[in-house]
């Protein structure tokens, strides 16, 4: 399973990811699955010396992130991804693509919700 | 003077792939870029929805054209810890000798493009020479050039014969040969050390701070390599992560240099060392939980998160590829340098565009 | 300069890197996936090699005893092979030529017949009012 997992919440979340910079960890990525339809949920994974450490946030769909990229610059990627691929909204971030990482503009609709179903043509 | 921006295009004679960075320069000397990706973006990670976690095996090899095996044994690896499947001693060592073939055509192919940066033109069609030898081993041991399809959960699909471990020790000599007689010309060389050593500088604190992998990070002086994790048949054979402590390109390109070399000789461990047996065992059932594997790609760390709930179609499966990790430490080597410098040191972080936007 | 030269001569004077294709092919592996070929009286209609397919390029139907592949979408894995029960499903190891219009490799075989299952369900029928 996943080890060293650690519940964290929206306020939280800062404090802890400043303590693992400051220990040494590295940032790997954060992953994000859609639970059902109003929560989706964040994990954020950090490795040193080939152990993981990660934690899980259970976050709405509809509220602001808090965004981590003012204290690990590497996180602004992913933060963006996560905002074209799911529809989530960042609060903080240090640089903000407004949902064109990926998408173009004229799409209406982001991908990985379940209500988004592929055809076949 | 005041700042101009210029476009680093999606199409540039350096790139093999597209991506577009936009570097704001202020007398020749680039003082930041500004990233923009979305050209190659195939949206491989929905596809989980319509294909059971067979059929993905095909779909996560087709992520990356370069690396596409060590994607398979990822995957593979992950749903077989999930399932407590016990994958028998001779699969976990052809796994080994694939995913080194890989590794090894992979950084063959880097150095011919970092050849042709500099503009050496003939040094780049002698890299890929000795490239087509692997070539051949692949397709004559796995049926395909560069997509290989021979992992399944539970194991192998293909089985080597002793005839023709005999044939593949006869042609890594002939690369090894090759591969040295051409170290002179090109780590040597007074041009290509005079447009690389001290250029696209990245600090150790730098790397960690900024979440590098693979030899950018080991570039710059940490020793993490994820085949140290003993995952396949690593725990048997003898290996130790290739460092170098410049932070330059030169580092870099040394790193890769080594490290092809280190997989001639972890190849012919693994085919000297290679046990019999069966090389899969049938799976029944479907898979339940979460799980986080990771996989040393050429070109870093490769993880994969997978969760599942007892259906054949997985919930969801997460890929972090090298590259994506490796953007945000290529912002900051960007900074400061001459504008005739930036393909060298775009191209020293091997980038690898959709391993990143899949 | 004096480096180089003993390079020189050799390249000036050694046979070509290259071979001279389409007039020189080379002989193809054993073990290569060049394109699919099915031996149609040996299919039994089953459908496993459809449901295994990746790509989902290959249609079966049993009533009509049609088996279909799309070339352009199959991306030569060969799963297909390993799943068929009576075999019939092969690889040839050299690939298909280059052509100008995209086209259906499209099978007719003798589908298979339902004559004995009509008789079962009549003989299950009266056991069933028995009971």
């Amino acid at each position: 399973m996943i080890e060293n997992l650690k519940e964290v919440t929206q306020e939280t979340v800062a404090s802890e990811v400043l303590k693992l910079k400051n220990e040494g960890y590295r940032f790997v990525t954060m992953s994000c699955t859609e639970l059902d339809a109003d929560f989706v949920d964040i994990l954020y994974h950090f490795d040193k010396d080939l152990t993981l450490a990660n934690l899980r946030m259970k976050q709405p769909k509809d509220a602001k992130v808090p965004s981590i990229s003012g204290i690990l610059f590497a996180a602004l990627l992913v933060e963006n991804e996560m905002r074209d691929l799911f529809g989530l909204e960042f609060e903080g971030l240090v640089l903000d693509f407004n949902r064109t990482l990926y998408l173009d503009e004229e799409i209406t609709e982001v991908p990985m919700v379940s209500n988004v179903k592929i055809v076949k043509q | 003077m005041a700042k101009t921006i210029i476009p680093f295009g999606p199409q540039h004679p350096v790139l093999p792939e597209p991506v577009h960075l936009k570097l704001v320069v202020e007398d020749e000397i680039v003082i930041e870029a500004i990233p923009a990706l979305g050209y190659v973006h195939r949206g491989l990670e929905k596809l989980t929805e319509i294909r059971d976690y067979h059929q993905m095996i095909q779909v996560v090899e087709r992520v990356c054209g370069i690396c596409s095996c060590l994607h398979a044994v990822c995957f593979c690896h992950g749903i077989e810890e999930l399932m407590k499947v016990d994958v028998p001693r001779r699969a976990k060592y052809l796994r080994v000798i694939w995913g080194e073939l890989h590794r090894m055509h992979s950084h063959l192919l880097w150095l011919g493009l970092f050849a042709d940066a500099f503009g050496f033109e003939s040094v780049f069609q002698q890299f890929w020479k000795i490239r087509e030898k692997i070539m051949d081993i692949l397709e004559a041991t796995a049926g395909n050039r560069v997509i290989i399809s021979v992992n399944v959960v539970g194991g192998t699909r293909y089985d080597i014969s002793p005839e023709q471990c005999r044939w593949i020790l006869q042609e890594l000599n002939g690369v090894e040969a090759g591969i040295n007689a051409l170290q002179r010309t090109m780590m040597d060389d007074y041009t290509v050390k005079h447009r690389t050593v001290g250029v696209g500088v990245l600090t150790r604190e730098q790397a960690i701070e900024l979440g590098a992998a693979g030899p950018t990070l080991r570039g710059s002086g940490v020793a993490q390599d994820m085949r140290m994790l003993k995952y396949a048949a690593f725990d048997e054979l003898d290996f130790e992560p290739v460092v170098e402590t410049g932070g330059d390109s030169y580092s870099r390109s040394n790193v890769r240099f080594r490290e092809t070399l280190q997989s001639i000789d972890l190849i012919r461990q693994a085919i000297s060392k290679l046990p019999e047996g069966p090389i899969n065992v049938p799976v029944k059932g479907n898979p339940e939980g979460e799980i986080i594997t990771r996989v040393e790609q050429p070109r870093g760390e490769l993880m994969y998160y997978i969760k599942a709930s007892g259906k054949k179609y997985l919930d969801r499966v997460r890929i972090r590829t090298p590259t994506f990790a490796n953007v945000p430490p290529l912002l900051a080597m960007v900074g400061g340098i001459e504008l005739a410098n930036v393909p060298v040191v775009v191209l020293s972080i091997d980038p690898c565009i959709s391993c990143t936007e899949r | 300069m004096l480096f180089m030269t003993p390079n020189v001569i050799k390249n000036f004077l050694s046979k070509k890197a290259t071979r001279l294709y389409p007039f020189e092919v080379r002989e193809p592996f054993e073990g290569y996936r060049g394109e699919l070929v099915n031996d149609i009286d040996g299919c039994i209609f089953c459908g496993m090699c459809s449901k295994k397919c990746p790509s989902q390029c290959i249609t079966v139907d049993r009533t009509t005893g049609i088996w279909e592949c799309d070339p352009y979408a199959c991306i030569y894995c060969s799963i297909c092979v390993e799943a068929c029960p009576t075999k019939c499903l092969s690889m040839n190891n050299v690939h298909r030529k280059p052509a100008a219009t995209k086209s259906m490799y499209t099978l007719q075989g003798v589908p298979p017949k339902p004559k004995k299952k009509a008789a079962d369900t009549a003989e299950d029928k009266p056991a069933k009012e028995d009971k």
